[in-house]
């Protein structure tokens, strides 16, 4: 093994805890100005420092373990939801040559190893020995397995398309069309459900603070609790990430503009995925419980198993089956 | 046997992504006050004294999901590699590829009515 394998996911880790240190201040900036307010603005040049010093608050709050917890449980499920957040990181290309592991099965690795994380969750809840607490992980677990099934169909139709589970073939394979075009129905359920995995509002039941106080996490406190939170942005990043390579070709550049370098072009496109997530959050209200779980069973469910044979089917017409 | 140089990589993001946490917690020790006491350690219940344990049996209708979730994702393990390979089979084999697929979908869509007729799906 040498020095390079380990400084590159080093350095990545840091950039990517650099991203969600501005990603939080982003995300309350936009939701300001959406909401007609300014938005953090007081730490540092126009709300700058704003999430390093949150961070920095909660690295120094006194960590407690409740006394009916199951403690060694309890220390460990941020960690089980944390790393695989960073390991799903390894398999996805951000351009040509930046790529970590270029896996044969990465997109049946990402898959898989993301769901991992609900495991994290689960033992959270019920380590925590609270009642919230338990309710939220149960919520999150329903939630997450439910949305995880349109999410691993939806991507059937590009893998019956490129012929391969290997991401860097899935991007090559986009280079004249991007897979958001012939694959828009599978776009639009994997982006829900996406939306739906990544916890988020207006799928952000498990964690709603209206009603459970806080979900899986309301025993955790200081770095603990930071460690859910940073594992929920680390897959705001994944997941726009897989979605960019999935749906929006990768680095490859539109319309023959291919003096912008891959890897700006790649930045572009996953900024406007993360603004989007942003925006969602901003713009739709909390869904009810039980249209959660019916929307993902009776919509998203039977739209990705159509997808797929829309793709069959499409293959099969002469002028337009090269696109699939 | 030779392995994937690609699952070395992967290792290595584990072992980063399993040394935050400890190095972060770890530094986190020196700067936290740590005072312990009985009332800070009580489990939190909108500030009322917690009745009973949480530990207890939980609602049914979490288990029928887990077993539909089962059965769906047992399928998406069948359903990846036929995906994978369709083109090739299709030169093949023709158009029934695709038949053999849809009339193993359609017996677990034919659960998935079941389970939405029985109301399974509905949440209460």
């Amino acid at each position: 093994m040498n020095l390079m394998m380990v400084v590159g996911p080093v350095l990545l880790l840091f950039i990517v805890l650099g991203f969600v240190t501005y990603a939080i201040l982003f995300e309350r900036k936009v939701i300001g100005w959406i909401q007609n307010r300014i938005g953090p603005n007081r730490v540092g040049p126009w709300g700058l420092l704003q999430t390093v010093a949150d961070v920095f608050k909660l690295l120094i709050k006194e960590d407690i373990i409740p006394a009916k917890a199951d403690e060694s449980l309890f220390r460990l499920a941020p960690v089980i939801a944390f790393v695989p957040a960073f390991a799903v990181l390894a398999v996805i290309p951000f351009t040509e040559k930046i790529q970590f592991a270029d896996f044969a099965v990465g997109l049946l690795y990402y898959m898989a190893i993301s769901s991992i994380t609900i495991i994290g969750i689960l033992v959270g809840g019920w380590a925590s020995n609270n009642k919230y607490a338990l309710l939220g992980g149960m919520r999150s677990a329903a939630q997450m397995i439910s949305y995880e099934i349109p999410l691993v169909m939806s991507v059937v139709g590009i893998i019956m398309s490129v012929g391969s589970l290997n991401l860097h073939e899935i991007v090559e394979a986009q280079q004249k069309v991007w897979f958001i075009f012939p694959q828009f129905v599978g776009f639009a359920v994997f982006l829900i459900a996406s939306i739906s995995e990544l916890n988020r509002t207006p799928f952000d039941l498990p964690e709603a603070e209206s009603e459970l106080v806080a979900g899986y996490h309301v025993e955790y406190t200081g770095f603990r609790f930071a460690f859910f939170m940073l594992a929920e942005y680390v897959y705001v990043f994944a997941m726009a990430s897989l979605t960019t390579v999935l749906y929006l070709g990768g680095w490859n550049a539109p319309f023959g503009l291919t003096f912008i370098p891959p890897i700006v072009w790649f930045i572009l496109k996953f900024s406007l995925i993360v603004f989007f997530l942003f925006w969602v959050r901003a713009t739709m209200p909390r869904i009810r419980v039980d249209q959660l779980m019916q929307f993902a069973w009776k919509v998203l469910l039977p739209l990705a198993l159509a997808n797929i044979f829309i793709t069959a089917v499409f293959k099969e017409i002469p002028v337009i089956g090269k696109f699939y | 046997m030779s392995l994937d140089p690609s699952l070395m990589h992967i290792a290595v993001f584990f072992i980063v992504g399993i040394a935050l946490p400890v190095v972060a917690l770890g530094i986190g020790r020196l700067l936290r006050p740590h005072q312990p006491s009985a009332d800070k350690s009580v489990t939190y219940e909108s500030g009322v004294d917690p009745t009973g344990d949480s530990w207890v049996q939980f609602n049914v209708r979490y288990y029928l999901f887990a077993l539909l979730f089962v059965i769906f994702d047992v399928e998406t393990v069948f359903l990846y590699p036929w995906a994978v390979v369709y083109d090739s089979l299709r030169k093949e084999m023709g158009l029934f590829v695709l038949a053999e697929m849809l009339v193993f979908l359609l017996f677990l869509v034919i659960g998935l009515i079941y389970a939405w007729k029985k109301k399974v799906l509905e949440w209460k």
